[in-house]
């Protein structure tokens, strides 16, 4: 029970994560049916960025508010990882847009190598670690010297990840952008008619799915502590995976499909064995793919044309 | 003399290699009610969609306001204030009809939002009783509305209809006529409408052209081509005269 519960507050943590970064996957899908093998690798790079970061403002300018060190840290990672990402769908993919269905699957693949490279020449090779912040934790419940912890990492983790996706879901639902973006997905020939910029708006999508993997690159080198140039693949296809099990193109599906994968991931490390947790992750891809190729939360479609 | 608000020059509109409009040249004046008649195929939604840019004309020239909007990019045409409610309504059907008809008025100023929108509702009542409700969900006949409703939010200088009476029960399609007619006549609406159903069309509209294959073969005043026995024996055969 002890075990249990220790592992949900792990596994909606790490749930949280994975969701971010698959509603990047799931957005850029949504808008043109492409799969970005390279947001992964954008995911990894944030984090990077959210090292570096953070390593300018506590060593250099020695700002020692932790709460004030992640919210700039947090910013920045956004804000350039979203440039990355956008440059990266202006050279990279929409030249490709009317070619061949495969073209910018293949441009994505090439990306994601790319990045991956690119960072361990720059960085190198080993885990960058970042000084240990946010040390403590609650002890929720104990028993027979078995404690049940939640670490002040995952309450901010939590609550980062709350702010970020009532912002964004109002963003989407709410706001002029938006709905051109929801139009384009669904139209983009009519959005087009109605006068919505459709390179612009896929440029947009690009930015907000890089944001939301930027804010899990800065939120998972705090949690791990740690970060490497192949961190991009494995959180990636997960990432993606997640996007799979909820429904790829549906935004709440990616979110209870980050959800399902962090505690399928952690429940099955702490039950079975923590060798084949990523097994069990990708297994789960499969026999989506395999039994429900629309995910738990994909639209069927039954709709009047 | 005036120039025309619209004038299709020498047009020449491709898919590939087929050719699918051979050169074909229509004016619409400001205040003016144009239709577009013609069989299946003709080329009429072509014509409607290459003012739009998309596909574009390979030849010929597309003159908006005095400005050369040929090479313009689709969605900066939108904003010159071209609406159009195409053939087959494409109302987003994942989006509730408010924001069909928000998506609408992205091309107009918000300022004006809440007027049109009241103006719309008025128009068609129904829409105002499903206004959040999903687009996809609507009837055939409650797309449609819809879909003129949308282009209507745009406050456009020229509006395109594309078979605006398609699938509609005969009163409501009577109903869309009026619609039309009345908007002309008050606001001083340009339309440029296609439709199947010459009849109406003609007599609704202040001139008509009749393409045939890609070509324009005949032009005039509503009052003369419905005159034309040609016209009566191709397109008002059958044509419910009492309707
Ligand atoms: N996307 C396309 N690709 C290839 N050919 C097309 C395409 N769209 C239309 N055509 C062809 O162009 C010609 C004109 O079609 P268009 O849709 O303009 O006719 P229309 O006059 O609107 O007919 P209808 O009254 O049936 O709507 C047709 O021969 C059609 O097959
Ligand atoms: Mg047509």
């Amino acid at each position: 029970m002890e075990i249990f519960v220790q592992q949900l507050i792990n596994g909606i943590t790490l749930g949280s994560i994975y969701g971010l970064i698959a509603i990047g996957y799931t957005m850029v899908f949504g808008i043109i049916g492409m799969v970005n093998f390279a947001h992964g690798d954008v995911f990894m790079v944030s984090a990077f960025v959210a090292l570096i970061a953070s390593l300018i403002l506590t060593t250099w300018l020695g700002i020692s508010s932790v709460f004030l060190s992640l919210l700039i840290v947090l910013i920045c990672a956004m804000l350039i990882t979203s440039l990355i990402s956008w440059t990266i769908e202006r050279l990279a993919y929409r030249p490709l847009r009317g070619s061949f269905r495969l073209a910018p699957l293949i441009s994505a693949i090439g990306m994601s190598i790319f990045l991956m490279n690119f960072v361990q020449v720059a960085q190198g090779p080993r885990n960058k670690p970042i000084p240990p912040f946010f040390q403590n934790v609650i002890v929720v419940m104990e028993k027979d010297g078995y404690e049940v912890t939640l670490a002040y990492k995952q309450i901010v983790i939590w609550a980062v990840t709350a702010i970020l996706l009532a912002a964004f879901w109002y963003l989407v639902s709410k706001t002029s952008l938006g709905r051109a973006q929801r139009a384009c997905e669904q139209d983009q020939n009519m959005a087009s008619l109605v006068g919505v910029d459709v390179d612009r708006t896929i440029s947009v999508t690009f930015i907000i799915g890089a944001a939301l993997a930027a804010v899990a690159g800065t939120l998972y080198l705090m949690y791990y502590g740690v970060v490497s140039f192949a961190d991009g693949f494995v959180p990636g296809i997960k990432a993606f995976t997640a996007a799979v099990l909820g429904g790829i193109g549906s935004l709440p599906g990616a979110l209870l499909g980050g959800l399902l994968i962090g505690l399928i991931e952690t429940m099955w490390s702490a039950y079975f064995s923590i060798d084949y947790k990523d097994v069990a992750a990708f297994s789960i891809l499969v026999v989506t793919l395999i039994f429900l190729p629309q995910g738990l939360l994909g639209r069927p479609e039954v709709e009047k044309v | 003399m005036t120039q025309p608000l619209l004038a299709v020059r020498g047009v020449k509109t491709y898919y590939g290699n087929i050719i699918a409009l051979h050169g074909v040249d229509i004016e619409v004046n400001e205040g003016e009610i144009v239709t577009l008649i013609g069989a299946n195929g003709a080329g009429k939604s072509t014509l409607m969609m290459t003012i739009f840019g998309n596909p574009r004309a390979r030849e010929g020239q597309i003159v908006f306001e005095g400005r050369d909007i040929t090479q313009m990019p689709t969605h900066e045409i939108a904003r010159m204030k071209i609406a159009q409610a195409p053939e087959g309504r494409r109302i987003f059907s994942r989006m509730t009809v408010m924001e069909n008809l928000q998506m609408g008025a992205a091309v107009a100023d918000p300022a004006h939002f809440e007027e049109d929108l009241a103006r719309v509702l008025e128009l068609f009542p129904r829409l105002n009783e499903r206004i959040s409700q999903r687009g996809g969900t609507l009837s055939g006949g409650e797309q449609q509305m819809l879909s003129i409703a949308r282009a209507l939010m745009a406050r456009p200088r020229l509006l395109l209809l594309d078979e605006p009476s398609l699938g509609l029960a005969p009163l409501i399609a009577r109903q869309i006529f009026d619609i039309i007619a009345e908007l002309n006549k008050r606001t001083k609406l340009t339309v440029l409408l296609v439709e199947q159903n010459a009849f109406h069309a003609l007599k609704l509209a202040h001139r008509g052209y009749v393409m045939v294959n890609g070509q324009i073969t005949l032009s005039g005043s509503g009052k003369e081509l419905l005159q034309r026995p040609e016209i009566r024996a191709a397109y008002l055969e059958g044509g419910r005269q009492d309707a």
